[in-house]
């Protein structure tokens, strides 16, 4: 394991190494006991402003950076778009640089443009790191994946993972798709064609599968991505009810995976369509805990990140 | 020779020993026993040694002596100078630490820094009726109004050099070294 962080920024899994992934895995396995005590707050970042910046709905994200922030004593501020410039025209751009001169030290930014980080990285000299952009990578949550599976296996290499849904538009597939990749697991990607990108297999160790039994089939975690309303359009899949029938995940067809596979799903859940509440709610359901362990995972991201700005 | 560093031994192996089962005797004697008395060792060499130290006291009482590790890395004052950041190590107190007499133990007392972030981790950890403070070496330059109330060794240094406590791999203390 890698001893020391030396980015400024997290913006994508792709870009750290294995030994970066391990540290700042074991980073956030040391700060659930902060977590977990009567007093929640070490000093370490005290003095450090933190903005989240989003430009797109979050719940989970957002509250998730607030409170690691907070946890580290670092003071948090939140800006959302109904509240923000960018409703009145303003640029990303300018944006940044107005923020930047409230000498913020990290901006984590969630932005519906992929690669939109990497823009605004190179125009503010403070830390960025992604809550996720676009179809690209939402690197917080991929570490989480990672660090729930790990709790549950004691390990990461040589698992099986099957991850089912629209892996088109899902930046959790991704982050996934390179981290898992990194820690020798194999994945196995489901979904209907419309939804499956061509050439995803060149992302990393992935195999894609024509049915979803083929993904699930003797599984140790099933990955259940939400179908996004939002962002489909009107042609790639019939209705819900289709889509569930073939791609969403009860009781029955679990059976397909290891007795003990475990299940996760990046939230939030479409009940009955891509996940039945039976397994939602049932003993092999991680959901929760992939909750929990998102504030550690983003306070050792916020943690790292400000030595690595020093660093640089 | 200039860039040359020599080593010396200040304690061998049973230096050690004498040393820890004195501390532990010590330990027992200023809390009248050992009713209320836990022990939290610094990560790693103070975690360590708290192991040392709760196994001697057992073998003087016969009774366990619960023991708790934490690590202070979160508490540090010169984080913001350190690039790029430390890795985290693990706190682990299974305990309340509600009106204990609570025994940190490290095992280099040098500029008190490290004591002073202890003494903070530990207060967020609940309220101890006292904390004293175990060390196998004490080497002076304080930087901080801080003192030790159970000492293995007085070592007079400079500040050029450097006091370690080696361990092997199954975690035993093996020998304290001075290095300059």
């Amino acid at each position: 394991m890698a001893t020391e962080f030396k980015h400024k920024d997290i913006i994508a899994l792709r870009d750290l190494s294995k030994d970066e992934i391990e540290l700042l895995i074991s980073t956030a396995e040391s700060m659930r006991e902060v977590n977990g005590r009567a007093i929640k707050k070490v000093p370490t970042l005290r003095g450090k402003t933190i903005i989240n910046l989003f430009y797109e709905a979050s719940t989970r994200t957002r509250t998730s950076f607030e409170i690691a922030g907070k946890r580290l004593s670092a003071d948090t501020v939140n800006i959302s778009p109904s509240t923000s410039s960018s409703t009145k025209g303003e640029t990303l751009a300018d944006t940044a640089l107005n923020l930047l001169a409230m000498k913020p030290d990290i901006i984590v930014m969630r932005h519906a443009v992929s690669g939109a980080h990497y823009f605004l990285a190179k125009k503010v000299g403070c830390s960025v790191i992604n809550a996720g952009d676009g179809a690209h990578e939402h690197p917080s949550q991929g570490l989480l994946d990672l660090l729930t599976m790990k709790d549950r296996f004691g390990r990461l290499d040589g698992l099986k993972v099957a991850i089912v849904g629209d892996i088109t538009h899902s930046r959790v597939a991704r982050s996934d798709i390179q981290g898992l990749t990194k820690m020798g697991s194999s994945i196995y990607l489901a979904g209907p064609p419309t939804m499956m990108p061509p050439g995803v297999e060149r992302l990393g160790n992935v195999t894609v599968c024509s049915t979803m039994k083929e993904a699930v089939s003797d599984a140790d975690v099933v990955m259940m991505l939400r179908i996004q309303q939002e962002r489909q359009g009107k042609t790639l899949m019939p209705n819900a009810r289709e889509y569930s029938r073939y791609f969403g995940l009860n009781p029955e067809n679990l059976k397909w995976a290891k007795p003990d596979a475990m299940v996760m799903h990046p939230g939030p859940i479409n009940r009955g369509v891509e996940l039945s509440s039976y397994v939602a709610d049932g003993s092999q359901s991680h959901v929760l805990k992939q909750v929990e362990n998102g504030v550690a995972v983003r306070m050792a991201m916020l943690y790292h990140v400000c030595g690595g700005e020093l660093a640089e | 020779m200039i860039g040359e560093t020599t080593t010396t031994v200040i304690l061998d192996n049973s230096g050690i020993r004498r040393a820890l089962t004195r501390i532990s005797h010590e330990i027992l004697e200023k809390n009248k026993g050992l009713s209320d008395v836990v022990l939290v060792g610094i990560q790693s060499g103070g975690a360590y040694l708290a192991r040392e130290i709760s196994r001697c006291m057992e073998v003087i009482e016969g009774e366990r002596v619960p023991v708790g590790f934490i690590d202070i890395t979160l508490y540090r004052d010169d984080i913001k100078s350190q690039a790029p950041h430390k890795s985290v190590g693990k706190t682990d107190i299974a305990f309340s630490l509600e009106d204990k007499r609570v025994v940190l133990v490290d095992d280099v007392l040098f500029t008190g820094r490290t004591i002073r972030a202890a003494l903070d981790a530990l207060m967020d950890h609940g309220r101890p009726c006292c904390i004293q403070l175990a060390v196998l070496v004490d080497r002076g330059h304080r930087e901080l109004p801080i003192r030790a109330d159970f000492v293995g060794r007085n070592v007079p240094t400079s500040l050029k050099e450097n006091v370690a406590v080696r361990f092997d791999d199954t975690q035993q203390p093996v020998e304290v070294v001075l290095e300059k």
